[in-house]
């Protein structure tokens, strides 16, 4: 890949005359991919179009910008509910499989000490919260990000590889009820963005 | 204060003096896609010749272990050098040092993470592929130990046509919930930390095979925002678990100890004692893979000379701290007031294995003294080979606990010396082999630094500013 080298960073982010690729008529279209090259352009940019009111939108960057968040205006993440739940599973299975295991289904008497305590118990059923706790944030990571998914549009894009590398992306889909070629042409265009492509469905 | 007056002037922030600038965490390149350069190139270069000659040795070693276990396995735990009355020997020894070692990956990974510590970034993924493979060396031990290792499943809780169950008010059976679970949060975390790089491995693959593999482990991973937002909160989350999985598990190792009722084991010092230990030996690990391996693998723009002088100021840190609990485990012995309490320290110090216990002194007291000069710790071999000293003055402490507390009970008619045997010894020499092993592979195949967390911190990434270089502090 011969773009690699060919990393634009430190320059500001000039509005600049985007080349636009069309695509062959008859296949449908997945959305518009704007390129930028800083964070803090494409910062400003994920605001713009978050104050537009766009909704079915998103932002591909190489690692995550502080502030993007925010700049998108995404609600605060539900995955610690996940790993709560899975940690309370965790807790109350582990004290209940102790219980059921060494009190009720075989009783084991061991040094006259209590069949069933708390105390002897909790190390176990600690863990175990752990253990479910984390399957539950990363299960719910993945199940609030709909992954794994192996077959996303953007994939298939040769450009969209220098997303994992240092390139920013901003992509508007079709599906978005706002989306109108030519006003969202123009709105990405407005931010400096350094390439605009349309992206095969 | 004084000049309170002159607001303006005293509100102003200028550049620090020139004595309290730091030296740059990580290398100051133009933008931020040389990182995934310098670190994918690692795994898609030509395999180099120290790895075959390190990975051959490795195999070899590996297959001295495998040798040893069928020897036990079919002849019995009589080849080793345990009996009465030292029943717990290596094994145990060997057992609490590699999960030990396991601790600093985790402590860097996860507690460093939630203390906003950056310079973790460069050495976390290395760190935590360490504590994943030293959890694997660490648990076959107890596995093995048992003797008729075909029975070892009896030690989870299975529903057979026995019908017995585990004893679970045994601190043994909570050590088995506490590795398994260390060992499964450790992994899942590594591979979360792991999707978006294989991620970029997967776009950066020339061949089918890599994009298929790389592609079908990165989970469709497009690096998407919206995603990132979930993916950091679970990232936090499983740091904040992993944590508390820092401090419970040695914690529950040691009660494995301290929990009988043997005078030198018998202490309530021993959880936090333990926990200090372990993170004191693992950052030594630490500091021994890191210093090669940012040689032979070209990391030096990444893991810096700032890195391993930061890791040798966190090794003398939790070094002084194992430094506290040796003092207040014989000042508790001496408080107590109780003869075999005092005794069984008196062992330690002038019996039997008194040598045992100079070698754990000048590993684990003397040599960490050395970090507390900026000269020493800037000197990578001088560094790596104290590491080195480290590591086998913790193997000794756990020699010490392990073997001078049981070979000298209340009775003087049950004591005795105990000394392994070649089995014990290339048993041991042998998980080498199983680490490396894994370890190698893991060099050659995966991304060895946190990509996308280091390009997060280099100065290009800031969002904020253009070119404060404030983003390069730690």
């Amino acid at each position: 890949m011969g773009e690699r080298t060919d990393t634009r960073h430190g320059a500001e982010c000039r509005e600049v005359e985007a080349t636009m690729t069309p695509l062959p008529s008859g296949s449908k279209t997945h959305g518009l991919m704007a390129e930028f090259t800083t964070p803090a352009a494409t910062l400003r940019a994920a605001e713009t179009i978050r104050d537009a009111g766009y909704r079915k939108w998103d932002v591909f960057t190489p690692y995550p910008v502080r502030g993007m968040g925010k700049a998108m205006g995404l609600r605060s993440s539900r995955v610690g509910w996940f790993a709560l739940a899975g940690g309370l599973v965790g807790y109350a299975g582990g004290m209940l499989m102790i219980c059921y295991m060494n009190s009720l289904d075989y009783p084991l008497p061991v040094g006259g000490k209590p069949l069933f305590s708390s105390f002897s118990a909790f190390p176990t059923a600690y863990e175990l919260a752990i253990l479910f706790g984390a399957f539950g944030a990363l299960s719910g990571m993945l199940l609030l990000n709909r992954l794994p998914r192996l077959n996303h549009p953007l994939l298939k894009h040769p450009h969209f590889a220098l997303a994992a590398h240092d390139r920013f992306f901003v992509v508007i889909e079709t599906e978005d009820a706002q989306y109108r070629e030519p006003d969202t042409l123009r709105l990405l265009q407005s931010l400096g963005c350094v390439r605009l492509e349309l992206i095969d469905e | 204060m004084t000049k309170a007056t002159n607001m303006p002037e005293a509100v102003r922030v200028g550049p620090p003096p020139h004595e309290l600038e730091r030296p740059p965490l990580i290398a100051d390149r133009p933008g931020v896609g040389w990182v995934s350069d310098v670190v994918a190139r690692i795994a898609e270069g030509p395999t180099p010749r120290w790895w075959w000659l390190a990975f051959g040795t490795a195999l070899l070693l590996l297959g001295l272990f495998i040798a040893m276990v069928a020897y036990l396995a079919t002849t019995g735990v009589g080849v080793w050098g345990v009996g009465h009355p030292v029943m717990w020997g290596w094994a145990v020894v060997n057992f609490v040092w590699w999960i030990g070692i396991g601790h600093a990956g985790t402590l860097i990974s996860a507690i460093l993470f939630l203390l906003r510590q950056r310079w973790r970034t460069a050495v976390n993924r290395l760190a935590e592929a360490m504590t994943v493979f030293a959890v694997i060396c660490a648990a076959l031990f107890p596995i093995i130990h048992v003797g008729r290792i075909w029975y070892a499943w009896w030690l989870f809780p299975i529903p057979t046509s026995n019908g017995v169950w585990p004893q679970f008010h045994s601190p043994l059976i909570w050590d088995v919930f506490a590795i398994l679970t260390y060992f499964t949060v450790s992994v899942m975390f590594w591979y979360t930390g792991l999707i978006p790089d294989l991620g970029l491995m997967r776009d950066r693959a020339r061949t089918r095979f890599r994009q298929f593999l790389y592609g079908l482990f990165a989970l469709g991973w497009t690096g998407s925002s919206r995603h990132w937002h979930n993916y950091q909160k679970a990232y936090l989350i499983l740091a904040g678990l992993s944590t508390s999985l820092v401090i419970s598990v040695h914690s529950i190792v040691s009660l494995d100890f301290a929990a009988t009722q043997l005078p030198g084991w018998h202490t309530a010092i021993f959880p936090p004692y333990f926990v200090a230990g372990a993170m004191f030996s693992g950052f030594g690990m630490v500091l021994t893979l890191v210093i090669p391996i940012r040689k032979l693998c070209g990391l030096e723009d990444i893991i810096t000379l700032r890195h391993i002088d930061l890791i040798c100021k966190v090794t003398l840190a939790t070094g002084s701290i194992v430094i506290y609990a040796y003092i207040m485990e014989a000042l508790a012995a001496w408080h107590a007031g109780q003869p075999y309490e005092r005794f069984a320290i008196w062992n330690r110090v002038v019996g039997p294995y008194s040598w045992a216990c100079v070698i754990m002194l000048i590993g684990n007291v003397i040599t960490p003294q050395a970090f507390w000069f900026r000269k020493v710790r800037r000197n990578l071999a001088l560094v790596w080979i104290l590491s080195i000293v480290i590591n086998i003055g913790m193997w000794f402490e756990r020699f010490v606990i392990v073997v001078s507390s049981l070979n000298r009970d209340f009775l003087p008619a049950n004591w005795g010396y105990y000394a392994p045997t070649w089995v014990d010894v290339c048993t041991y020499a042998g998980t080498f082999g199983l680490f490396f092993t894994f370890f190698l592979l893991f060099l050659r195949c995966l991304p060895v630094v946190a990509v996308a967390e280091v390009k997060s911190i280099v100065p290009a990434a800031d969002s904020h500013a253009h070119a404060s270089g404030d983003s390069n502090r730690c």
